[in-house]
C-alpha cells in the first residue's frame, strides 16, 4: 500500500513540476512578446497611441473685409453660431435631430437640406444644421450635449454687406463651394466656408480667405473633445482697400434714378476707379437664404436687365462720343490736319447710299474743332473714309475700346470695334459704308460703359491707365496708383490738345452740343454727346419729317451716352453716362454728367484740403 | 508513528488549523488584489468608485469565505466531489434553459442580483470530481482504459454544455483543465499523443462548424488590420495601449488609451493592458511574476500534500488559476484569439473573484490537511 502510494506520487511530483516548468516557461514567454511589443515597437504603438488621441481641427480664418477709398467697411463679418452634426459620432442620426429640434426647431426645408447632405456627405465632414443660433439657443444645445451625440456648435462667420442693393455688380457675392472651386486649399473642407462668386469677391478671393489654424483637440473613442492641447491661430483674409468712394456711388445711383443706365467715373490720372453705378441693381443676400420663384421671374424679365453689370458688361454703339477716336486716327494717320475744313452739305452720297448728318441743313466747311463742337456727321464720314477702318479700330483699342482692360472683377465684356480682317472672318466683305457709319461710332462698334470712361481718361491724360479698384491689399499700396506707374499712350500732343479743345468747346462754347453739361463754379467740363441708334431710320421716316425717337417704343429708342473729363485746364476725373433708350445724349446725358461730376469735384479730398469756403464755393 | 498521530490529532484543534494555513500564499493573494484595486482605481478614471472600492470588499468577504473553506476537513470535501461536479452540470443545463444572452450567448445566471458564471464553478467541480476518481486509482488501474472511460466522459459532458452555450474559450480550458489533471494522475504518454494527433483535423472541421462570432475572433486574431473598426479594433487597440506604454509605462493615471476609452472593457478583460500602459513593461512583468508565484505557490501545496486527492486538487487549482491568466494575457497581445476570459483577482467582476476564492479556500483546505490519513477508498 505504501509502495503504491509512493509511485503514484513521485509520478505526480515529476508530471506537476514538468506542467509547473511548462507554466513558467508560457508565462515568460508571454512576458518576452511583451518586451517585443513594448520596448523593440514600443515606438510604433506610442505614435499610434498618439494619432488615436489627437485630432486636428482647422479654425476658420475670417474672411478679410472690403473697405472704400475712405476706410469705410463695404464688406465684412459676422459672427455665426452654427449646430453641425457629425454622423460618424453618433448612431442614431435621426434620434439626435429629433433631441435638437427640441430646442432649436427646425423647419421641413432644412431637414430636407439636411437630408440630401447627409445623403451626399461622408460621414466624418460635419454637416450644417443650422446657422445663426442665438446665444441663448447655442448655450442650451451645449448643456444637452450627452443627448446630442454627433452634434456640435462652432462659431463661424458671416459674409455681411454695408450696401447689399448698391455694391452688388462690384462687390459680388460669396457662396458655398461647389467642385469646380475645390483648388486643394485645406479651408474647402471647412463646413460653412464661402467662397467669392463674382465681382471684387471672386476677384481677391484668394486674399480675402487667409489661411486656416489648427487647434489640437484631446479626444476619447468617440470623439468627444476632452481638453484643447493647443492652438495655431490662422491669418485672416487680408482686407482689400478699393479706389471707390462709396459716398459718391450712392449719390449717383440716386442721381440716375429708376433708368436703365450706368456710369463710371474714373481718376483719370491713374485710371481708380472711383464710381461704377448700373441702374438697376439687385440685392444679392437674397442668394444666400434663397431666390424666389417670383423673385427670379422679375429680376430676369426685367428689361432693365438688375442682374447685368452695365458698365462691364453692358455694350452699346458709342454714337458720336466715337469721334474723338476718329479723329485721332485720322490725324496720326496724317490723313487729315488741324486745319483742313470739309464741307457737310447734310448729307454725302457713297455709290447709290446716302448717309445723312443730323443737321440735315448741313454745317458747311468746318475744320476739325467745329466738327467736334456741333458733332458734325459728315466731316466724321470723310475723316473716316480717308484713314481707312483698320487704323480706326487700332487707335480704338489705343483709347481702350474694343479691347480687353486690365479691370480688377471679372465678368467685364471686350465690345468690338471691327477691322476688314474680322468682317472678312465672318465670310463678308468689308463695305465702304462700314467705314463711314463707323466714323460716327455706328455700325459694328460696340463698347462698354467702361470703356468709354477709360478712352475720356486716357484722352484727358494721354496715358494709357487702365481701370482698376484695387488700392491697398493688407493696407499696402498697390502698384497703379501713381500717374508714372502708367505708360504714355503714345499719341502726340498737340493731337490730343486739338481734341480736347474739341471737347471743351462741345460743353463751354457758344453753339455746342452739349451746354447742358457746363458746371457751375470755377471748373470746366471737356465732354462729348452721344446718341446711338439702335434701330435703322428709313429714308421714308426721314422724309416725311414725322420722325421723332420720342414716339418709338421704349426698346427701339436711341441709347443715350456722355463721356468727359474735367477740371479742363487740369484733368483729374474722367466720366461716362450710359442711359439706355434714353434719346439724346445732349438732352439726357450731359446734364446728368454735370452733376456728377460736380459731386465729383465737390468730394475730391483736395478740394477739402482747401478748406469749407472752397467746397461751398464748388457746390453752388 | 505515535508522534505522528498525537500531532495530527491536534491537527483538528482550529488554532493549529489558521498556523497550517500557507499565510505567504494568502499575502501573495492580498499582493494581486491590491494590484488590482489600483488598475481599477485608474479604469474608473481615477476614483475609488464604481470598480475599486467593491473589489477589494468583495476581496475581504473572498479572504473569509477562503479561510473558513480551509478550516474544513478535506475528507469532508472530498465526500461531497461528485456532488459539487453534479451541481455544475445542472447550473450549466440550467443556464442554457434560463440564462441570459450575452454577446451571442447565453453564459449567465441571474441569482437574486447576483449574476454568476455556471462554467467557473463547473471547472471546480470538475476537478474535485476527477481528483476523487483518481485518488481511488492505482498506477496500475490507470494503465486500464476502461477505468479512463467515465473521467473523460466527466470531462465531456460540461465541455459539450460549455460549447452548446457557446463559449468556446471555457470550453477551451475545461477541457486542457480535464487534461492535464489525466496527466498528473498518471495517465500514460503515449495515451496523450494519440489523443493529440488528429487534433490539426478535428480543429480544421470545428473551425466550419464555430459560430459566425467565434469564426471572426480567430479571423481577426490571424489578421487584425483587416477590420480595424470592426473585430479587430480591440485587438489592435490593445496592442497600441500595450505598446505605447514602453518600459516604464505613462505613469498612474497617465493612459491615454485607456482613460479616452480607446481600450474596450478596460476594467474587465483588457485590465492587464491598463496595467502595461500605465506601468509599463516593468509593471507587467512584474504582474506576470506575481502571477507565476501563485501558481507555484498552488502546485507546492500540491507536492507537498501525502494523498493523491490533495495532490489532484491542488494541481488542478493551479491549473485553472494559470489558464485563466495565460489565456487573458496572451488574448489582450494578441496572442491567442480573444475570449472573455477575466484576470484572476484583478479584473472586474464578482462571480469570478468569489469562485476563485472558494478554489484558493479549497487549496488551503489541502494545505491544512496535507497530511490527514484517508480512508482508502481503492480496495484493490
Amino acid at each position: 500500500m505504501i509502495r503504491r502510494d509512493v509511485n503514484r506520487g513521485t509520478v505526480f511530483t515529476r508530471r506537476a513540476l514538468l506542467v509547473g516548468g511548462a507554466q513558467t516557461l508560457l508565462l515568460g514567454g508571454l512576458a518576452a512578446r511583451l518586451w517585443q511589443v513594448q520596448v523593440d515597437e514600443g515606438g510604433r504603438y506610442a505614435t499610434m497611441a498618439e494619432d488615436n488621441r489627437v485630432t486636428a481641427r482647422m479654425i476658420a480664418p475670417q474672411r478679410g473685409r472690403i473697405l472704400d477709398r475712405f476706410g469705410s467697411q463695404l464688406a465684412g463679418s459676422l459672427i455665426n453660431w452654427r449646430a453641425l452634426l457629425v454622423t460618424e459620432q453618433t448612431v442614431n442620426v435621426r434620434q439626435s435631430l429629433d433631441n435638437l429640434s427640441a430646442i432649436v426647431p427646425l423647419t421641413d426645408a432644412e431637414r430636407a437640406r439636411i437630408d440630401r447632405d447627409l445623403r451626399h456627405g461622408k460621414s466624418f465632414i460635419p454637416i450644417l444644421i443650422k446657422e445663426f443660433l442665438s446665444r441663448d439657443a447655442m448655450t442650451k444645445i451645449e448643456v444637452n450635449a450627452p443627448d446630442l451625440p454627433g452634434i456640435l456648435v462652432d462659431v463661424g462667420t458671416s459674409r455681411t454687406y454695408n450696401y447689399p442693393y448698391e455694391l452688388a455688380h462690384i462687390l459680388g457675392y460669396v457662396a458655398p463651394p461647389n467642385e469646380n472651386d475645390m483648388d486643394g486649399d485645406p479651408l474647402m473642407a471647412l463646413p460653412g466656408l464661402k467662397v467669392g462668386r463674382a465681382g471684387v469677391e471672386k476677384y481677391h478671393d484668394l486674399a480675402l480667405r487667409g489661411r486656416p489654424g489648427v487647434v489640437h483637440l484631446e479626444v476619447n473613442a468617440v470623439g468627444r473633445v476632452i481638453r484643447e492641447l493647443d492652438r495655431t491661430d490662422g491669418i485672416n483674409g487680408d482686407d482689400i482697400g478699393l479706389s471707390f468712394d462709396v459716398g459718391l456711388q450712392l449719390a449717383i445711383q440716386k442721381m440716375l434714378g429708376d433708368d436703365a443706365a450706368s456710369a463710371v467715373v474714373l481718376d483719370c490720372r491713374n485710371g481708380e476707379i472711383m464710381a461704377m453705378v448700373s441702374n438697376p441693381s439687385f440685392d444679392p443676400t437674397l442668394f444666400a437664404t434663397g431666390v424666389s420663384q417670383a423673385q427670379w421671374k422679375e429680376w430676369t424679365k426685367d428689361r432693365r436687365t438688375p442682374l447685368i453689370n452695365k458698365a462691364t458688361s453692358g455694350l452699346y454703339a458709342p454714337g458720336s462720343t466715337f469721334k474723338m477716336a476718329v479723329a485721332l486716327a485720322g490725324l496720326d494717320a496724317k490723313a487729315i490736319s488741324f486745319h483742313d475744313r470739309l464741307n457737310c452739305p447734310g448729307h454725302l452720297d457713297l455709290g447709290t447710299s446716302r448717309f445723312h448728318c443730323w443737321n440735315k441743313a448741313g454745317h458747311g466747311a468746318l475744320d476739325l474743332h467745329q466738327a467736334l463742337k456741333y458733332s458734325c456727321d459728315v466731316y466724321f464720314y470723310q475723316v473716316a473714309l480717308r484713314t481707312g477702318i483698320d487704323r480706326i479700330s487700332a487707335m480704338a483699342h489705343r483709347l481702350g475700346m474694343g479691347t480687353e482692360l486690365d479691370i480688377d472683377i471679372p465678368g467685364q465684356r471686350l465690345g468690338l470695334v471691327p477691322t476688314k480682317e474680322w468682317r472678312q472672318s465672318k465670310g463678308h466683305p468689308w463695305e465702304l459704308g462700314d467705314t463711314v457709319v463707323s466714323g460716327i461710332g455706328q455700325g459694328y462698334i460696340v463698347v462698354s460703359p467702361l470703356q468709354l470712361a477709360t478712352y475720356a481718361a486716357r484722352i484727358a491724360t494721354g496715358r494709357a491707365v487702365q481701370p482698376h479698384f484695387t488700392r491697398r491689399i493688407a493696407g499696402a499700396m498697390q502698384p497703379g496708383s501713381q500717374p508714372e506707374d502708367w505708360p504714355d499712350l503714345a499719341v502726340p500732343e498737340p493731337m490730343l490738345q486739338a481734341v480736347r479743345s474739341g471737347m471743351f468747346a462741345v460743353v463751354n462754347d457758344a453753339g455746342g452740343t452739349a451746354p447742358r453739361a457746363r458746371l457751375a463754379g470755377p471748373f470746366h467740363l471737356a465732354g462729348k454727346t452721344g446718341s446711338s441708334q439702335v434701330r435703322r431710320v428709313s429714308r421714308k421716316q426721314r422724309e416725311s419729317g414725322t420722325f421723332d425717337s420720342k414716339n418709338l417704343p421704349w426698346e427701339f429708342r436711341p441709347h443715350a451716352l456722355f463721356v468727359a473729363y474735367a477740371p479742363y485746364e487740369q484733368p483729374r476725373y474722367a466720366l461716362s453716362v450710359v442711359v439706355e433708350h434714353g434719346n439724346a445724349g445732349g438732352i439726357v446725358a450731359a446734364p446728368l454728367a454735370r452733376d456728377i461730376m460736380t459731386e465729383v469735384l465737390r468730394r475730391d479730398p483736395a478740394s477739402r484740403q482747401d478748406g469749407p469756403a472752397q467746397v461751398a464755393d464748388v457746390k453752388s | 508513528m505515535i508522534e505522528q498521530r498525537l500531532w495530527l490529532k491536534s491537527s483538528h484543534d482550529l488554532t493549529g488549523k489558521i498556523f497550517r494555513v500557507n499565510w505567504l500564499f494568502v499575502l501573495l493573494l492580498c499582493a494581486l488584489a491590491t494590484v488590482g484595486y489600483v488598475a481599477l482605481y485608474s479604469a474608473a478614471g481615477g476614483s475609488p468608485e464604481p470598480y475599486a472600492t467593491r473589489h477589494i470588499v468583495r476581496f475581504a468577504f473572498g479572504l473569509l469565505i477562503m479561510v473558513c473553506i480551509a478550516l474544513v476537513d478535506i475528507r469532508i470535501i472530498a465526500r461531497f466531489s461528485w456532488v459539487a461536479y453534479a451541481g455544475g452540470v445542472a447550473l450549466l443545463i440550467l443556464v442554457l434553459k434560463i440564462g441570459h444572452v450575452g454577446k451571442g450567448a447565453q453564459r449567465w445566471l441571474d441569482l437574486g442580483g447576483q449574476q454568476i458564471q455556471p462554467s467557473e464553478l463547473m471547472k471546480l467541480g470538475l476537478i474535485l470530481a476527477l481528483a476523487a476518481w483518481f485518488h481511488r486509482a492505482s498506477w496500475e488501474r490507470i494503465g486500464n482504459p476502461l477505468f479512463l472511460l467515465p473521467p473523460l466522459i466527466a470531462v465531456l459532458i460540461p465541455v459539450g454544455l460549455i460549447l452548446k452555450e457557446p463559449n468556446l474559450g471555457t470550453a477551451m480550458i475545461t477541457l486542457m483543465l480535464g487534461g492535464v489533471i489525466f496527466f498528473a494522475a498518471g495517465v500514460r504518454w503515449w495515451k496523450f499523443i494519440l489523443v493529440l494527433l488528429p487534433v490539426p483535423f478535428v480543429a480544421r472541421y470545428a473551425y466550419q462548424h464555430l459560430h459566425d462570432y467565434q469564426r471572426a475572433r480567430i479571423d481577426t486574431f490571424l489578421n487584425p488590420e483587416s477590420d480595424p473598426l470592426g473585430a479587430g479594433y480591440n485587438i489592435i487597440q490593445s496592442k497600441i495601449a500595450l505598446g505605447s506604454g514602453g518600459t516604464w509605462g505613462k505613469g498612474f493615471l497617465q493612459g491615454t488609451q485607456g482613460h479616452l476609452d480607446f481600450l474596450p472593457e478596460k476594467q474587465t478583460d483588457f485590465i492587464f493592458t491598463m496595467i502595461g500602459e500605465e506601468f509599463g513593461l516593468v509593471g507587467a512583468v512584474a504582474v506576470i511574476t506575481l502571477l507565476i508565484l501563485i501558481t507555484w505557490g498552488a502546485l507546492l501545496v500540491g507536492l507537498r500534500c501525502k494523498h493523491q486527492y490533495g495532490r489532484l486538487v491542488a494541481f488542478g487549482i493551479a491549473c485553472n488559476f494559470f489558464f485563466y491568466c495565460f489565456v487573458n494575457i496572451a488574448m489582450v497581445m494578441g496572442v491567442i484569439p480573444v475570449g472573455g476570459v477575466p484576470l484572476p483577482l484583478i479584473s472586474h467582476g464578482g462571480s469570478a473573484m468569489i469562485t476563485m476564492m472558494v478554489s484558493f479556500g479549497i487549496l488551503m483546505s489541502v494545505q491544512v490537511h496535507r497530511d490527514v490519513e484517508f480512508a482508502n477508498t481503492d480496495n484493490d
